[in-house]
Order: structure tokens, then C-alpha cells, then sequence
């Protein structure tokens, strides 16, 4: 059970002499029940790779394989595979469009080819795992707060019960605690439901205290594929990209240097804290 | 598709053509129409032709790219040059079934799809050479004297430039709309007439509210940026004739003459059909 | 000398159903009294409906006060006569780069403003290259707003109102949209027009790191404006401010996590560069 691209390119403007590769030779395999944060600076290809996951776009070369079957083969059913593979995008707005935050959920759904009954029942599934208040369910979705909005557009992908999620820059424009509840949010779908969560986002902090895996996207290429720890020891490459470690690894980083013997590798606000104590422990300067 | 279309692109070059102001091209876009619909003889056909070489060679956009801007307008141009060839009454060429084509109809369809493709090349020069803005401005400063009989023609222009401005922002957000709804399974392409109107519905309504959104947002900026309407409004680039522009007029003006004289001579020595 | 004055504001805002009835009364504005020295660089935090935006609007005379007064260099924004003179003194950056933008090319957006104000042609120009090398967008000017970056729109927008030659810019949450090189660059911009040229600024925003370089800092709740003072001062009340859901600067929060496990670091650090000293001076 996984998607498996390989040497997937994206040409746009084929033939003409604007042509130019967003992606190109990306090979990828993602595994059910991993939590992948997606960074790369703006114009990178993170865009347009999350988009063939779902088979928005159809990749101009290289193969792409879900559950192993082959998905540019001739016949393949798209509809399945955009209801397996959920993918909520940046603004809200751009989906919101019943009269009821309800009614809008259940376009997925019903989309799948449930009955409306069937649908309800997924959707109020969906709006319960997000937290949304049932006093919501028959308002306008386009009186709600941006936040709220937000958890609509995730419960209308979730209610059609996709193995992955992919979000794109789900915090975006947030405030702090409207950021929080959405995280904590897409954090539950991984722990307790076992989705396997692709999170595009521009902080380094995010993606390091979620993720198990990172992707860094440049240029159209993959650049890194790894764990957190390893992807934020190339602080100097990733600044080259436009991109940066988490603050906390820069503060270990002038700690170490000013010879205080603390883990490098803590891109947490906790591992940092933890770290920090135990060296100065050891120094004796506590 | 879409990008085949260069009626109302503008091609970026530094040339003469590029440099005059936008009333001289209105105008002269307008008399090339215009002359081109009474003139019926080949030395007039000739001159038309080796102006419209001319202009372009000097406007420096490349013939392949407004070559290109034909593309999509190859069926109308077929169709008129097709009912041309079988339905002008004449001498009998050929005749297959109950169709018959005429010498006088295959003349008549060939000068018709010249003259089409000489239309559709001079018109789209003027986009090609003029931006949206200079287009607006000049169409603003050619109509001014309607603003007497109470037409808002400034604030008409100015709706035209901003609505030009979002036509590309608009066209970005369609896409990005259509692909939320895609991947919530929207099926936006099988289905009866009937099912695919429905199925615009998600796609229509977020546009329309993102759309009221943006102007709200756009007259609270013009608002806070001092706009209040023609009154007292001055300009970064007023238009103002230069010595080049009024030798242009003088040029059309020649183009115009020399066009009547060829025609009406063509049509006395009996070149004209 | 106070370039604002804002007294006793209070700004209902009515929602209304489809008849017309008034359904919802939101006090947006609560009470707020507030005044801005010129040249300054202040800050208004607050999360999302705090009434922060709301205040902002004020400023320009985009919203009229319900209650109290608001005053931009000693004139009312209520008196009606004044209110271009106030729009011109009192610029405004919003927050969606695409939709504050008129002009199709860069060059011509950035006179809009002076057209408006029936700058002759001659200084328009001057205003024009002045303001677009202000802001470091100047090999862009006759480039399509809709082929920059969004941090690349933001600063065309503040050129757009540097060319109305304003004595103060409000951003309302300028940097929200945009990407962490952008927010950085519209940042650095607004610090460098603040200190060279001695534009009063007042930023709104809901993200910590914005604020450090800020003169004053106001933070905004339900519609009342419930602390202020320098950075340094707000951000050593961490709890309260995280009463507010806000957050407080990444180095700060570290040195209060320590703190909290007995480390003795002081309260009042901002940077990285504070933290690492303070921790490396301990014995």
C-alpha cells in the first residue's frame, strides 16, 4: 500500500519556447502511516508534485503507482484515487460554496456516489473530528471565522475517508491559536485515525515537531529526503534554497560554538529546552 | 488554446509604431476597417496588403506571432470563404450533387479570405502595439467630449483597465477553484448540458464571492489612496500629440485618399468586380 | 508631537438580516484611546477579531467612529472637509497585495496616488522613481504587478503610498500572505523608511518576531487595547500575553521554558544573540 513515483517530470508549455520543468525526475515512495512535512521556497514544485498525488495534473513523463497499479495506464479511475488520496488546499474559499456548512461537506461524499443519508452520516463524522460545534452544521460556511472555514474545507476532504492527506499550507494567515487548533487537528488524523498526512508548510518549527519525514523541494528537484534531524543538519544548503532550519537549531548551533557541549540535533522547542539543561548540569553551572 | 489567441496581448518592443499615441492607432486602425469594406479592385487589395507589411515590419512584432493569432479564427474564416465559393451564381467550374462552384464564386471567396486575414492582422496590431492602459486612456481622451452629455467616460475607462488588471488574477483563481472542487470529486466534464450547468455551480459560486471580495478590498484601497473620480486628477503620461504622431495622421489621411482615388479609377478602367 | 490621537473610540458594527433588522451588535472597538508620536515605529498585536484591523481603518478615515474621536495631525477624521487631506497624511497597506493594486503596469500603479492628488507630471515622475528605488523595486517598474512575488506586490503597494508622500503608513497585516523571504523583505523595508526617512509606521499583526523592532507595542482584545509598552516590557509577561492567544518571540519563550526549570536567566530577552549571551554567562 503506497504511492510510488518514478522519474516523474512536469513539463508546462510543452512545445513552445516558454517550456519549462516545475518537477523533474522526482522518485518518491510514501508509505502508509507517515507523517511527511513538505518544505521548499515559493515557485519550488511543491505545488505541482502534491497535485499529481491526487491526479490533478498528469505527470509529462516517469510513472506513477498507487496500491501498485499503474495510474496513467489508460482507464485508470481517477475519482477513486482523488477519494483515497484527500488534498485540502490553501484557501478555503476557493471550495466553500453550499448554503450550509453541512450541505458543503457532504459534496464529497455524495460526489463518491453516496446515498445522501450515507453522506450525512460521513460528513457529521467529518465536522465532529475537526470540532466543529453542531450549532454550526446548518449556518452559511461564509459566516464563519477564517479558522472555522478552514476546518470546513479539512472536514469536506475528511468525509470521504482518504488513506492520505495531503494540506496545503493548511495555517496559512492564522492566528496563533487558530494555528494550533488546525495542527493539533491534522496531528489527531495521524495518531488516531493512522492517515498518512503530506503537510506543505513555510515554518521550519511546524514541520520539525510533526513530521517523521521531510521533503525539500528546489528548483523542480527533490533535493532532500530524510528524516528532520538529518534534513536540518544542512543548515547552509537549505539557506541557499531560500529556506532555513528551525531558530532552535541556530541557538544550539551558537551554544556549541561558545563551547557549551548541547545536542545539536534538537530542532524542538523541547529538545532544546531538555538539552540545554542537562549540559548545563554537566558544567555544573546550575 | 487559450494562448493561441493574441487579438488583445501586447507584444513588448521598443518601435516607432509602439511610440505613437494611442488616439493616432484608434484612428488608424479605424480608417484601415473602414477602407477595406468599399474597395473592391486588386490595386486597392495591393496597397492594402504593402501597408499592413509595412506597419508590421516597422511595429518589430515577428509576422510568425500574429500568424499565430489566426488559429482560432481558421473556422469563421473557412466557413465565409466556403459560402462564398458555392453560393455566388456564375460560370460553372465544378458541380458535384447540389453543390456548384463558380469561377466568379472562387474570386470572390479568395479576395474575401484575404481580406478577413488582412482585417484580423491590421486589428490586432493595434493590441499588439498598445497597452490595455494607453488603449483605455485613449479611448477616454477620444470620447472626452461625451462627458457634456453626462456619459461617465472616465469612470467607464477606468472600469475597463481595472477589469482588464483581473482578468488574469480571475483566470488563475477559476483554476485553482476547479481543482479544490476536482479533488473533492466534482466530475466536471461527462454528463448532459443540463448536469454540466449543474456541475458549474461549485465552481461559479466560490468565483463570484471571491470576485465581490477582491472589489470590495480594491475600492477600499482606490478609497484610501485619495481616488474621487476625474476632478482634479492629473496624469503620469498625459497624451500629448508629438511631431511623429501628426505625421502619422497625415500618412492615414494620404492611405485614405490614395484608397478612393485606386477605387474609383479601378473601378472606371473595369479592374474592380 | 502626537501625530495621532485616538479618544475614547468605540466602533459598533451592526450585523443586519435580510430585512434590514438589526440582528448583532459587535463592539469592534471598545474604548480605545491611544496616541502615536511622530516618527515612530509602533506595533498593534492582537489575533484574529481583536478589533485591531478595525482601528486601522480608523486612522485613514475608511470607518468613522461611533463613539470618541480620532485625530490625524490635529484634524478630525469625522470633518468632512479634511478627510482627503487625512487619507494623503495617513497611507494605508492592506493585506491582500492582489487586490490593492489598480495599475497594470508597476510604474503606473505607483502614480495612482499622485494622480489622485493632482501631482503635476513632471514631480509625478520624480515621486515615481524616488519611491521605487525607496523600496528596492526599481528594475521591476514596467513589469506586470501579476508577474511579481507576493512580497514583491506588498513593497510595489508601499511605494504606491510613499508616493502620496505620507508623515505616517498603517499596514493591516501586510506580511499575512506572504511566504518567509517575502515577509522578511517587506519587513526590512518598512524598518529602513521608518528610520530613514522618519515615516511614522504602524504595523498590525499577530506575528511576534515583526514586533521586536518596534518602538511601542499595543495589544488588542476583544475591541480594548489591553497592554502596552516597549517590546522589551510586554514580552516579560508571557502568561498574560498568552492569554490573548498570541505567542512571544521563539528565544524568548526558550529563555522562559528554562526559567521555568530553575535556570536564572533574565526575563527580558528578545534575540537569539541575548539568549546564547545569558546562557553562557551563567556560573
Amino acid at each position: 500500500m503506497s504511492i510510488k513515483l518514478e522519474h516523474l517530470s512536469h513539463q508546462y508549455a510543452q512545445n513552445s519556447a516558454s517550456s519549462f520543468y516545475a518537477i523533474e525526475d522526482i522518485n518518491l515512495t510514501i508509505e502508509k502511516g507517515e507523517f511527511i512535512g513538505l518544505i521548499g521556497h515559493t515557485g519550488s514544485g511543491k505545488s505541482t508534485l502534491i497535485q499529481h498525488l491526487n491526479g490533478l495534473l498528469k505527470g509529462t513523463e516517469g510513472s506513477y503507482f498507487f496500491d501498485g497499479e499503474d495510474v496513467y495506464a489508460e482507464g485508470y479511475n481517477m475519482k477513486k484515487l482523488r477519494s483515497k488520496v484527500g488534498m485540502s488546499f490553501q484557501y478555503p474559499e476557493h471550495q466553500l460554496f453550499e448554503v450550509t456548512v453541512l450541505k458543503d461537506v457532504c459534496f464529497g461524499p455524495m460526489n463518491m456516489g453516496l446515498s445522501e443519508e450515507e453522506a450525512i452520516i460521513e460528513s457529521k463524522k467529518a465536522l465532529e473530528a475537526v470540532g466543529l460545534a453542531e450549532k454550526y452544521y446548518d449556518k452559511s460556511p461564509f459566516e464563519l471565522s477564517g479558522g472555522q472555514k478552514r476546518r470546513v474545507a479539512i472536514a469536506g476532504v475528511l468525509a470521504m475517508n482518504p488513506e492520505y492527506f495531503i494540506l496545503d499550507e493548511p495555517t496559512a494567515g492564522l492566528d496563533p491559536v487558530g494555528r494550533d487548533r488546525i495542527l493539533d487537528l491534522i496531528y489527531n488524523l495521524y495518531k488516531e485515525r493512522n492517515m498518512t498526512i503530506v503537510l506543505v508548510s513555510h515554518s521550519m518549527e511546524d514541520v520539525a515537531r510533526y513530521a517523521n519525514r521531510i521533503l525539500v523541494m528546489n528548483k523542480g528537484h527533490l533535493m532532500f529526503d530524510d528524516k528532520p534531524v538529518e534534513v536540518f543538519r544542512h543548515k547552509k544548503e537549505l539557506e541557499r534554497m531560500g529556506l532555513s532550519a528551525p531558530e532552535t537549531s541556530y541557538v544550539m548551533e551558537e551554544l556549541q560554538k561558545r563551547g557549551l557541549s548541547v545536542n545539536q540535533d534538537a530542532i524542538t522547542m523541547e529538545q532544546a529546552c531538555d538539552s540545554i539543561l542537562e549540559a548545563l548540569k554537566e558544567g555544573k553551572r546550575l | 488554446m487559450m494562448r493561441d489567441i493574441t487579438i488583445g496581448q501586447y507584444y513588448r518592443a521598443d518601435s516607432p509604431i509602439h511610440r505613437l499615441d494611442p488616439r493616432v492607432k484608434i484612428a488608424g486602425t479605424f480608417i484601415y476597417m473602414v477602407s477595406l469594406f468599399f474597395q473592391k479592385s486588386i490595386l486597392t487589395y495591393i496597397l492594402a496588403i504593402l501597408t499592413l507589411v509595412i506597419v508590421v515590419k516597422t511595429s518589430k512584432v515577428p509576422f510568425s506571432f500574429m500568424v499565430r493569432g489566426l488559429k482560432p479564427i481558421m473556422f469563421i474564416l473557412l466557413f465565409s470563404v466556403l459560402i462564398n465559393m458555392f453560393f455566388v451564381p456564375g460560370e460553372i467550374v465544378a458541380k458535384f450533387w447540389i453543390f456548384k462552384i463558380t469561377k466568379e464564386g472562387m474570386i470572390q471567396a479568395g479576395f474575401m479570405g484575404v481580406r478577413l486575414i488582412i482585417l484580423i492582422l491590421g486589428a490586432s496590431l493595434l493590441t499588439l502595439t498598445t497597452t490595455p492602459n494607453q488603449l483605455t486612456d485613449g479611448l477616454e481622451k477620444m470620447f472626452g467630449c461625451l462627458k457634456k452629455i453626462k456619459i461617465p467616460v472616465h469612470e467607464i475607462a477606468m472600469m475597463m483597465s481595472i477589469a482588464l488588471r483581473f482578468i488574469p488574477i480571475l483566470t488563475e483563481e477559476t483554476d485553482k477553484i476547479m481543482k479544490a472542487q476536482m479533488a473533492r470529486g466534482a466530475d466536471l466534464d461527462s454528463g448532459n448540458l443540463i448536469q454540466k450547468i449543474k456541475s458549474m455551480i461549485p465552481i461559479l459560486v466560490p468565483l463570484f464571492v471571491a470576485a465581490i471580495r477582491r472589489a470590495n478590498d480594491l475600492a477600499m484601497a482606490m478609497e484610501s489612496k485619495c481616488y474621487n473620480g476625474s476632478d482634479g486628477r492629473t496624469k503620469m503620461k498625459p497624451l500629448i500629440y508629438t511631431k511623429a504622431d501628426k505625421g502619422a495622421y497625415l500618412m492615414e489621411a494620404a492611405f485614405l485618399a490614395v484608397m478612393i482615388v485606386l477605387s474609383v479609377v479601378s473601378h472606371k478602367a473595369g479592374l474592380s468586380f | 508631537m502626537n501625530i495621532i490621537k485616538v479618544k475614547d473610540l468605540v466602533f459598533l458594527y451592526r450585523k443586519k438580516d435580510e430585512n434590514g433588522n438589526i440582528t448583532q451588535e459587535i463592539r469592534a472597538v471598545d474604548g480605545v484611546d491611544m496616541e502615536v508620536e511622530k516618527g515612530s515605529f509602533i506595533a498593534i498585536l492582537g489575533h484574529n477579531g481583536s478589533g485591531k484591523s478595525s482601528l486601522a481603518k480608523h486612522i485613514n478615515g475608511i470607518l468613522f467612529p461611533t463613539e470618541g474621536h480620532v485625530k490625524v495631525n490635529e484634524m478630525d477624521t469625522r470633518d468632512e472637509s479634511k478627510i482627503w487631506h487625512i487619507r494623503q497624511i495617513a497611507g494605508m497597506v492592506f493585506q491582500n497585495p492582489d487586490n490593492q493594486i489598480i495599475g497594470s503596469i508597476v510604474e503606473e500603479d505607483v502614480a495612482f496616488g499622485p494622480e489622485n492628488l493632482g501631482v503635476p507630471t513632471d514631480e509625478i515622475w520624480e515621486r515615481v522613481d524616488r519611491c521605487l528605488k525607496a523600496v528596492n523595486m526599481e528594475a521591476f517598474r514596467e513589469s506586470s504587478p501579476n508577474k511579481l512575488s507576493g512580497g514583491q506586490k506588498q513593497r510595489v503597494a508601499i511605494a504606491g503610498i510613499m508616493a502620496m508622500e505620507p508623515e505616517c503608513i498603517v499596514l493591516d497585516e501586510p506580511t499575512a500572505m506572504l511566504d518567509p523571504r517575502g515577509r522578511q523583505d517587506v519587513i526590512d523595508t518598512i524598518h529602513e523608511l521608518n528610520e530613514k526617512k522618519g515615516i511614522t509606521i504602524l504595523l498590525i499583526t499577530h506575528n511576534m518576531d515583526e514586533v521586536i523592532g518596534a518602538d511601542k507595542v499595543f495589544v488588542m482584545d476583544q475591541g480594548k487595547v489591553v497592554m502596552s509598552g516597549k517590546p522589551r516590557e510586554i514580552f516579560t509577561r508571557v502568561e498574560e500575553i498568552k492569554s490573548y492567544g498570541l505567542e512571544i518571540p521563539h528565544a524568548t519563550e526558550l529563555a522562559y521554558r528554562l526559567r521555568q526549570k530553575g535556570v536564572n536567566l533574565p526575563k527580558d530577552i528578545l534575540t537569539r544573540e541575548e539568549l546564547v549571551e545569558a546562557i553562557c554567562q551563567l556560573n
